[in-house]
């Protein structure tokens, strides 16, 4: 029998959701309103930010000091360039260990993970140094290859999730039917996957579009993304926090936007596996 | 062309030895049933037949040549899963013409191929819809759909029928045995429902923990079963089985007779009992009738006037008595 939930209950329930949600949307409000403030109101108290006037200054300011399009360009080329590049990889490496395990397969999923529990910071000298020496500091394609293996570890466990609720049956028989190895991952595996790859590939665009540590330390200005845009307004002196505002608001809006409309499915990918 | 010879095939996962070396000939065109208890390793025979699953030992010969360096595809066998496998992604008609989309067939006598198949399959009216959308038994005829129009040399079926509802089973059963008289394939079916082999099988092989206890016809399994296993296999309901001094008087350390062969009278016989449940199907009763050598199912007709309580005697047709020695092979 269905579990009865009395009215007094939901109310309760849902007043309670929406201050959680409002609390945790409240730094990015916060931000989105003081980027519409004077510098000078800016930081004054709560309540007086709120009743001052609003403007556009510190949106014309940004504009004219920095290149919001060259970076948000970057933005998008490193962000989507290394999800795709590590997809490419983690297909066919998730779809190794969810169908043809060995002995070890379990370790090397744990070994991954633990890469990602090293603090970046530990690898940021050698990496410097391998880039400098490579000629790729401040290029795309050295943020790509960089954020791409930072995000490999997670792309392979989310897509071995995915591929290890797909009935090894459908696969036998397509490999009966005589698909090759390749026509079996391309007609079958794939777009079978299609729901857990897409929600893997939103969530790793999200998370190298925020990513700020390896694109704020190996660009300079090319290629520098949104993130690096955001932080050249961050100063040690004088006013910069409706500027700082504007900026961050120009950065995380199309991840926003991107986000809100695909929230079902990263609802949905990031819930995965757990009801069956 | 469809035959199958297997020389000593051994499968081991590991340390554990599932199919100790077995030898087995399947004919040309022959409807063969592979039935034992569930975990006894038909599916493991079936796959090593279908080279999803490599031989730890032996050689699987198919039409004569050596199948161990051939790929599942390149043995011109297709399978039918018990799970019907089909993808879920295409339509009815993608999920048949897969198999000739993979060899290149050209689309016309694809087509040609998949609308014959869908007809003799009655699928005609649902070559659009995905899998997601069709009953069991439609899903199991896309399955069997994709296998022919690859015209194998063998078929080879996995417990087909065991996801489907009792009605359906036996319609499908119906279906499979008229597909193999139309086809003339060779068809290799594995299950664990003895009335399933005895009712579509050419030849049954009963295993048993990997092993084979006996190969033979329907009719010979169940008249000459060579030990207690196959004997209690095979037959439904089961054959009554006595040991101890009763056995003796035969000559036998057991003795089996199966239900229809005993002979149910109110007045005198061999064994005296009472009747516990009885079961009136209307063509049949079944009696459970408790004895001194423990309970005794016999079959009686579907008008015998005998219900719980009653005291009956029970004759075995003694022609058709089985006995066995203490190792349970048939004397
Ligand atoms: N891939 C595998 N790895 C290890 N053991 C297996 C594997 N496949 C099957 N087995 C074992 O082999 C035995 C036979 O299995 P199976 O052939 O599926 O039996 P059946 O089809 O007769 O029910 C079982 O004990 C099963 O646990
Ligand atoms: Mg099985």
């Amino acid at each position: 029998m269905a579990r009865k939930i009395s009215n007094r209950r939901r109310v309760i329930m849902s007043v309670i959701a929406w201050a959680l949600a409002f609390v945790i949307f409240f730094p990015i409000l916060w931000t989105i309103i003081l980027s519409f403030k004077t510098e000078g109101n800016a930081i004054k108290a709560p309540w007086d930010v709120l009743t001052s006037s609003w403007t556009f200054d510190s949106y014309h300011v940004v504009q004219e000091r920095s290149n919001y399009f060259r970076h948000f360009m970057n933005s998008v080329v490193i962000s989507f360039g290394s999800t795709l590049l590590a997809l490419v990889i983690a297909i066919p490496s998730a779809w190794a260990m969810a169908f043809v395990p060995g002995k070890r397969t379990k370790d090397v999923l744990m070994w991954m993970l633990s890469t990602k529990m090293m603090p970046a910071v530990g690898v940021l000298v050698p990496i410097y140094l391998m880039f400098r020496d490579w000629g790729l500091l401040d290029t795309r394609t050295g943020l790509v290859i960089v954020l791409c293996l930072m995000n490999l570890p997670i792309v392979i466990w989310m897509l071995f999730t995915y591929f290890k609720e797909i009935p090894k049956d459908i696969l036998e028989a397509a490999r009966m039917d005589g698909a090759t190895l390749g026509g079996e991952i391309l007609y079958v595996l794939t777009p079978m996957a299609v729901p857990g790859i897409a929600s893997t590939l939103l969530l790793n665009v999200i998370l190298a579009w925020n990513e700020a540590f390896w694109t704020l330390n190996l660009t300079a200005a090319k290629a520098a993304p949104l993130t690096a845009f955001i932080a050249a307004y961050s100063s040690p002196e004088g006013l910069f926090y409706a500027k700082l505002s504007a900026a961050s608001t120009l950065a995380i809006a199309p991840i926003l936007i991107l986000g809100w409309f695909s929230q079902k499915q990263l609802v949905r990918g990031l819930t995965f596996g757990a009801v069956k | 062309m469809g035959q199958i010879t297997l020389k000593g095939v051994r499968k081991a996962f590991g340390d554990v030895e599932v199919i100790p070396p077995l030898d087995l000939e399947i004919n040309d065109g022959e409807f063969v049933v592979f039935v034992g208890p569930s975990g006894c390793g038909k599916s493991t025979l079936l796959r090593l037949i279908a080279g999803l699953e490599d031989v730890s030992g032996g050689e699987i010969e198919i039409n004569g040549q050596p199948s161990a360096e051939l790929p599942p595809a390149k043995r011109g066998l297709a399978m039918v899963f018990q799970s019907y496998a089909l993808y879920p992604h295409m339509s009815v008609r993608k999920n048949i013409a897969f198999p000739l989309k993979m060899a290149k067939l050209d689309q016309a006598a694809a087509k040609e191929k998949v609308d014959n198949a869908a007809r003799i399959l009655n699928l005609t009216d649902y070559l659009d819809r995905r899998p997601g959308q069709l009953s069991g038994g439609q899903r199991q005829r896309v399955a069997i759909g994709r296998a022919i129009v690859r015209e194998p040399a063998a078929f080879l079926f996995d417990e087909p029928l065991s996801n489907l509802d009792a009605a359906l089973r036996v319609n499908m059963r119906l279906e499979i045995s008229e597909l193999h008289q139309k086809l003339k394939t060779t068809m290799v079916y594995v299950t664990h429902d003895q009335v399933e082999a005895m009712t579509m099988a050419d030849k049954i092989v009963v295993l048993q923990a990997g092993r084979i206890e006996q190969v033979g016809s329907p009719l010979e399994l169940y008249r000459t079963p060579r030990n207690k296993f196959v004997a209690g296999f095979i037959g439904s309901p089961k054959m009554n089985f006595i040991e101890g001094d009763e056995a003796a008087k035969y000559g036998a350390d057991s003795i089996g007779i199966r239900p229809e062969h005993i002979e149910v009278s109110t007045t005198e016989g061999a064994w005296k009992g009472t009747v516990g449940v009885s079961e009136h199907l209307g063509s049949d009763t079944f009696l459970h009738v408790d004895t001194e050598y423990g309970l005794i199912n016999v079959r009686g007709g579907g008008e015998i006037g005998l219900h719980a309580g009653d005291t009956v005697f029970l004759t075995p047709d003694l022609s058709q008595l089985h006995k066995f020695d203490a190792q349970g092979q048939a004397i």
